[in-house]
């Protein structure tokens, strides 16, 4: 009876298989040929130079800065973030004391909630961006005037223009900026869940912390990986918040360096094109390593309800 | 049946969507520029030589001209195309202008695929690497323009009227001129004659007066310096000249030509210690690493602080900021010590607003013309009076009403007379100028994080990265 199959999937798949062959894998393999040669952005004409620019990646202090910052990112950023989502979530959909018809129901207000939480997803980065960036100035920024107005002159702080603190400030950008988002899936994953297996949990005297931990979690955990995935990805580029917010931009100091923004000052600013894509591969190799990790460590038995 | 665990639909329709999820934003950053085609010149032919029209221009042929539309805005190029279309009627309609703040974003696909356009002002922010187009030849040669009789005196050459050390900055090496500078910046310390003389000072000529007046101006509450701390290569606009001021123009000459141990000169350290003097005694606004250059010039502009390194683009970008009774002037940087090799009045001078006219141009002719407009008197005035500032047209301002900033400039100007230095790091070495030295180094030594020392360890450093790295083009001081 398998007879055929193959032969049924690749008719299927055979017109999405070219545009993905045209628009996705032409322009991977363009890359990594542009990657073996000199060019400079600035003109059509180029030579090939073998791995000069894979030695140079290696011996570049800026491009291991910006992996360092890009791993720091991958670790900090989704984790916060879904850690933050589901919280959020948890108490939005479960966390309320039980009222009169339900055991378990969310906290008093949550589908307001749910929209201000959402809320800064529907704001362009770009946005966001501009608006913490005011927001950090040292000068008049918000947050600044805020620590001034409760007396709290010490910890007034220089913000973006701190080597020390301005990544963790880009930090705090990303994760405000995705949370929101994280909430609503979760709580559309959440709701899903039958409400029996709380009551049950609940007759059986768990506590919240528990029915989080032996309910909720395992039954979210394909969402939850999904939005590891996605969240990564978000936080090995993180480009448009270096452009806008830091100084240089990509300083003080590197100290925001990451590889999406050297890529584009490689092929921007210095014209070296050619060094450009050797970053943009490592940056694939990176990407790809990350995926395989989250996916060979998130496997789970899967629960069917 | 049909489909079995062995494929398992749902994993192929998950791991496809991983794949796709993970390849999509990764490879848009290197797809967005593909190498383009060729270049299979399309060039328009040549016109009929006359005096009206000694660069030989076809009459009739389209001219595309893309100007950078920062703190000179572009209305002063939008008036001279209407010049050069009343010199060539036929080309009505035919000229078509853009303006952009991201002149490379928009121009290198252009270069790349072989069709840019006649006339390039590439300046700003994100100007393309000059470096980069000579060394890859991507321009055509100035000559025949610098060669033709001037618009106003068919006596005189185009090359005859520019202010001095202006074609010379427009050649890399040798005899070809790539490039003509439109703008001439006088770079300098800027300040409000106004606000000084409410603390009852004058212009302080030497260091030990500086630091006096920014004492008396922190008892009131106000800063001494401020600078765009988050574009921290405005500092050299006055510490440049100053170290020239101190150990003579070959010290820049030297850091230019990319020498060993360039930096470790003692007039360098003179300078850096004498600056980060100024973040030691607290005469730096408070918060300025922080700043953009629009909000440093604001708190300039608000009397907050007394001084900013800057050039004279800013009488024209701060405008809208600046109060009416303001009087901006600029100096020459202050004096060390009685030691220094150049007297009072050295100062940074040099051609601002790179224009080019690329090499695939098809109407090079064309450019080449516009400029010659646009360096006649009548588009030179204009221009002074548009955006305040000097051009490369040697005089332009007779019979102007300055304004006080752009007055103050061309006396600093004329008191400096020989003594005008023109280091040429931002223009030969971006990226080691404004990222490596500019915020890596000097940012980090105003913001009290680097020691002197230290911070010329750091320029060394780079210096000598830059020196080594043979995808960087070497130019040389003749």
């Amino acid at each position: 009876m398998q007879h055929g199959k193959y032969r049924f999937i690749a008719g299927f798949l055979a017109l999405p298989v070219i545009l993905y062959a045209v628009f996705v894998i032409s322009p991977f393999v363009q890359a990594i040929y542009y990657s073996f040669t000199d060019w400079t952005g600035l003109s059509s004409d180029f030579e090939m130079v073998g791995f000069k620019n894979y030695d140079w990646l290696l011996h570049d202090d800026i491009f291991w800065k910006a992996v360092g910052h890009n791993v720091l990112l991958l670790l900090v950023v989704p984790l916060v973030t879904l850690g933050l989502g589901l919280f959020f979530a948890f108490m939005l959909n479960v966390g309320g004391r039980g009222r009169k018809n339900a055991a378990v129901s969310g906290v008093r207000g949550s589908s307001l909630y749910k929209v201000i939480y959402f809320f800064p997803q529907v704001l362009s980065i770009a946005i966001v961006a501009l608006l913490f960036q005011f927001t950090y100035n040292p000068r008049n920024g918000a947050i600044n005037a805020f620590l001034g107005g409760i007396g709290l002159d010490a910890l007034q702080q220089q913000w973006l223009a701190d080597p020390k603190l301005a990544l963790w400030c880009l930090m705090a950008v990303m994760v405000w900026s995705n949370v929101g988002f994280y909430v609503v899936l979760f709580s559309a994953g959440m709701s899903s869940i039958p409400k029996d297996f709380y009551e049950a949990a609940l007759l059986d005297g768990a506590n919240r912390v528990k029915t989080f931990f032996k309910i909720t979690l395992p039954l979210l955990w394909d969402t939850v990986q999904t939005g590891w995935i996605y969240m990564g990805i978000i936080a090995l580029d993180a480009f448009a918040v270096v452009q806008i917010m830091t100084v240089g931009p990509g300083g003080p100091a590197d100290s925001t360096q990451v590889m999406g923004y050297y890529v584009y000052t490689k092929t921007f600013h210095d014209g070296q094109a050619g060094r450009a894509t050797t970053i943009g591969v490592a940056m694939l190799i990176v990407t790809l390593v990350f995926a395989v990790i989250v996916t060979r460590l998130g496997r789970r038995e899967r629960l069917e309800y | 049946m049909g489909f079995s665990s062995e494929v398992g639909r749902r994993d192929l329709i998950k791991r496809s969507a991983a794949l796709g999820l993970i390849t999509v934003p990764a490879m848009s950053a290197l797809s967005a520029c593909a190498s383009g085609g060729d270049d299979d010149s399309k060039k328009v032919d040549k016109g009929k030589k006359s005096a009206k029209n000694p660069l030989a221009v076809n009459e009739s042929a389209a001219l595309d001209v893309v100007i950078f539309d920062g703190g000179f805005g572009q209305q002063y190029a939008k008036d001279a195309e209407a010049e050069y279309a009343a010199a060539f009627p036929k080309t009505k309609g035919k000229i078509k202008h853009a303006a952009t703040q991201k002149i490379q974003t928009v121009l290198q696909p252009r270069f790349n695929g072989g069709t840019p356009p006649d006339l390039v002002d590439n300046s700003g922010a994100e100007q393309m690497d000059m470096g980069t187009l000579v060394g890859k030849n991507q321009l055509t040669d100035l000559t025949p323009l610098l060669d033709a009789p001037s618009l106003d005196d068919p006596n005189k050459t185009v090359r005859e009227t520019l202010r001095p050390g202006v074609v010379e900055m427009g050649q890399f090496d040798g005899k070809p001129v790539w490039i003509l500078y439109y703008a001439y910046t006088v770079y300098g310390v800027w300040y409000s004659k106004t606000n000084l003389a409410k603390l009852d000072v004058e212009y302080p000529e030497t260091w030990d007066d500086m630091l006096k007046v920014c004492e008396k101006a922190k008892k009131k509450g106000i800063a001494g310096w401020t600078y765009p701390g988050k574009f921290p290569y405005y500092l050299p606009f006055s510490l440049y000249p100053f170290i020239a001021k101190i150990g003579g123009r070959e010290v820049l000459d030297s850091i230019d030509n990319l020498e060993p141990n360039a930096w470790k000169h003692p007039a360098v350290k003179a300078a850096f210690e004498a600056y980060y003097e100024l973040y030691k005694k607290g005469y730096i606004l408070k918060g300025t690493p922080g700043l953009s250059h629009i909000e440093s010039q604001t708190a300039w502009n608000e009397g907050k602080a007394l001084f900013i390194p800057n050039g004279s683009w800013v009488e024209n970008e701060a405008k809208k900021t600046t109060p009416d009774d303001f009087q901006m002037a600029v100096s020459a940087p202050s004096s060390l010590d009685k030691s220094d090799k150049l007297p009072f009045g050295t100062l940074w001078a040099s051609g601002g607003e790179p224009f080019i006219v690329p090499k695939s141009a098809k109407n090079p002719e064309g450019g080449m013309e516009l400029l010659r407009i646009m360096l006649g008197e009548k588009s030179t005035k204009n221009f002074i009076k548009q955006v305040s500032s000097l051009s490369s047209l040697n005089g332009g301002t007779d019979g102007l009403d300055l304004p006080p900033g752009l007055a103050s400039a061309q006396e600093a100007l004329t008191k400096a007379g020989k003594n005008v230095v023109n280091p040429r790091l931002q223009d030969w070495y971006v990226t080691l100028q404004k990222q490596q030295i500019g915020v890596g180094a000097l940012g980090e030594m105003m913001a009290g994080r680097m020691t002197p020392a230290e911070t010329i360890k750091k320029c060394q450093k780079f210096a000598d990265d830059t020196a080594k790295d043979d995808a960087v083009k070497k130019y040389k001081h003749v």
